[in-house]
């Protein structure tokens, strides 16, 4: 599933950059060929935005295999980061209601990103060539009601802080990670902050007061500092 | 051991091994060397807990968290606009670099192109920001080797740096100046000039570090050799900037990806270093200030005419879609993975900040180091606190 839809809001504001929606990318066009071809049947989906990047989804079981074979085979040999996204929308919004009312029926649907997905989390890594410095995203589909999946610090000693990282905020385990101890949470903390079912408690226990709370300026004019509200 | 806190228990468990290593084989006790987290080597709040056998270190790990934030989590119920402000106080030496990346990743994904005026003027408050960031790194460098005077140096040359991004930007740490679509100001009257005599008195600062700190045998023999870090270790941790180039690996971001800036408008050099050691990386940061400041007075002197800002809706939304920009800041690769889903604000920042990368090589780096070097090493790896924890 590919969601690159273009914007009908903002137009771009010269041709250039429309031009440069149509450079044909070859270097990645090759290398996402030749990875399709040496992983074979663990390569789920993929998406291209030329001369921009390159993501591809991978199947679970293959993760490990498939990021071994991309550092040995393909040379990515630069490990940039590892992370993690909860691809259901907060049921909180962005934390703007009014604590008083009743909480809006909100879409949590789950929709995911480039290179599809089937899960609500998703775990993502990018790797780089560091001789061609073409970058990769490779993302993979973690279980949802038993997140776990292998651990890369074989692949790439660096994953190490990372996955304690992912795990801390997301509650996913890595299988082979022998020491998931927290990275910056107390130990006792419960829940997994950046999943999106987890309120943002400072949001919650103070309503953000956003623009209601913007008083005009003394002696400005009243009607620039009121956009959809007033100070009272 | 009565009064452990939570985290350290968990670290004592950990390092229980090492301590029966210890005695076993030597019939020693160790001894756990707590460094931080206020220590004057840490730039913020960093703990080490290191096992000792003597002098020299069996086991260490740095206890992050002091300083954690959330910012990723903050940035999910903030607009695109307003993310800056948090974005700011991550590396909070140079804080205009860390605009940069957000602000292009959101242009990329909404198409916007920025004025070539506007990408002068953020090029050269980027090169500024590292100025002023590795000014101080220079200056500090000092300080943790038991030398007083290059830190005085480099307070009073920082100051004229961050003169002009307020002179700019209106703040000295964190200016916020950079918008969606340009800049929120042009330049004052007079600040090309003011900027050019500054960068001369940058360089000669980077003449007078050079003599008293690099040339000097103590500094020397306490950093050569000290700390080596291989170039395929290097990769695998993800390290990046100065940490990366002293390992022998040619890459800047700056010259090897295209990004809407004006660096490859400039004649300057990417330095690297054979060496790995701590050495090496200290070295590589005064040469790349020395570049910094060509890269500016090239720029100066060819900024053209025009608008700073480009027309964008008054209220941003930022069309469905991921990017990833990252730039090479003062202290390494710093990128932005944002996933917009068409809202007013993102859906999902991942910061990866390069200091988080950075020091997590630390275990695997001073375990076998000598007790003083713990301090060379990590200033040599230069980190700032508030870029791990984010």
């Amino acid at each position: 599933m590919v969601l690159n839809l273009p914007s009908e809001k903002v137009k771009p504001l010269s041709s250039t950059s429309e031009t440069a929606t149509l450079v044909v990318d070859t270097a990645r066009e090759e290398l996402l060929a030749t990875i399709k071809n040496s992983l074979g049947e663990a390569v789920v989906d993929s998406h291209l935005k030329p001369g921009d990047d390159l993501w591809i989804l991978v199947r679970t079981d293959a993760w490990q295999a498939s990021l071994k074979k991309l550092r040995d085979v393909h040379s990515f040999d630069y490990f940039c980061f590892l992370s993690a996204i909860d691809w259901m929308p907060s049921p909180y919004g962005r934390g703007e209601d009014d604590p008083t009312e009743p909480a809006p029926e909100r879409d949590t649907t789950i929709r995911p990103g480039y290179a599809g997905g089937e899960t609500r989390i998703q775990v993502f890594v990018r790797v780089v060539n560091s001789t061609t410095h073409i970058g990769l995203n490779v993302k993979v589909d973690v279980d949802d009601t038993t997140p776990v999946i292998d651990s890369l610090i074989s692949v790439y000693a660096g994953a190490n802080w990372h996955e304690r990282e992912a795990h801390e905020m997301f509650g996913i385990d890595f299988a082979g990670h022998s020491d998931l101890r927290n990275m910056y949470l107390p130990v006792d903390f419960e829940g997994h902050p950046l999943r999106k079912d987890f309120p943002l408690l400072a949001r919650m226990v103070k309503p953000w007061p956003g623009i209601v709370d913007v008083e005009p300026l003394p002696g400005g004019d009243s009607s620039d500092a009121t956009n959809d509200g007033d100070a009272s | 051991m009565t009064m452990l806190g939570d985290r350290q228990q968990l670290s004592y468990i950990a390092s229980q091994a090492a301590d029966a290593r210890l005695n076993l084989e030597l019939e020693t006790e160790g001894m756990t060397l707590n460094i931080g987290p206020q220590h004057p080597a840490t730039h913020g709040t960093l703990r080490i807990i290191a096992r000792l056998d003597g002098e020299q270190v069996v086991w260490a790990e740095p206890a992050c968290g002091y300083m954690h934030r959330g910012y990723e989590k903050l940035a999910e119920v903030r607009t695109f606009p307003q993310v800056t402000t948090l974005v700011n106080r991550i590396d909070w030496l140079g804080s205009f670099a860390n605009e940069v990346p957000f602000i292009l990743a959101a242009e990329k994904l909404m198409g916007i192109e920025v004025p070539t005026r506007a990408q002068y003027i953020r090029t050269i408050l980027f090169e500024l920001s590292r100025i002023a960031n590795v000014s101080l790194f220079l200056g500090d460098l000092g300080v943790q080797l038991g030398a007083i005077t290059p830190v005085f140096l480099a307070f009073r040359d920082r100051e004229y740096v961050l003169n002009l991004i307020e002179s700019a930007t209106g703040g000295r740490f964190h200016p916020n100046f950079d918008r969606i679509g340009g800049l929120k100001d042009d330049l004052p009257a007079g600040w090309i000039d003011e900027t050019r005599a500054v960068m001369k008195k940058l360089r000669s600062f980077c003449d007078q570090i050079e003599d008293l700190l690099f040339g000097n045998e103590i500094f020397q023999s306490r950093t050569r050799g000290i700390g080596v870090i291989p170039r395929d270790v290097a990769l695998q941790y993800g390290l990046s900037g100065a940490n990366l180039r002293a390992s022998g690996v040619d890459w800047d971001l700056r010259r090897d990806q295209s990004l809407p800036m004006m660096w490859n408008k400039a004649d300057w050099k990417v330095w690297t270093h054979p060496d790995g050691d701590s050495f090496a990386r200290c070295w590589i940061r005064l040469q790349e200030t020395r570049e910094s400041t060509k890269i500016v007075d090239q720029l100066l002197g060819s900024i053209p005419a025009g608008p700073v800002m480009a027309k964008v809706p008054k209220i941003i939304k930022v069309p469905e879609g991921e990017a990833w920009v990252s730039t090479e800041n003062p202290l390494g690769e710093m990128g932005y993975y944002v996933v917009s889903r068409g809202d007013l604000g993102p859906f999902r920042v991942k910061i990866r900040s390069a200091s988080f990368n950075n020091i997590s090589i630390t275990p695997w780096l001073l375990r076998g180091v000598y007790v003083p070097d713990i301090v060379t090493i990590l200033a040599s790896l230069y980190f700032i606190l508030g870029d791990i924890d984010r």
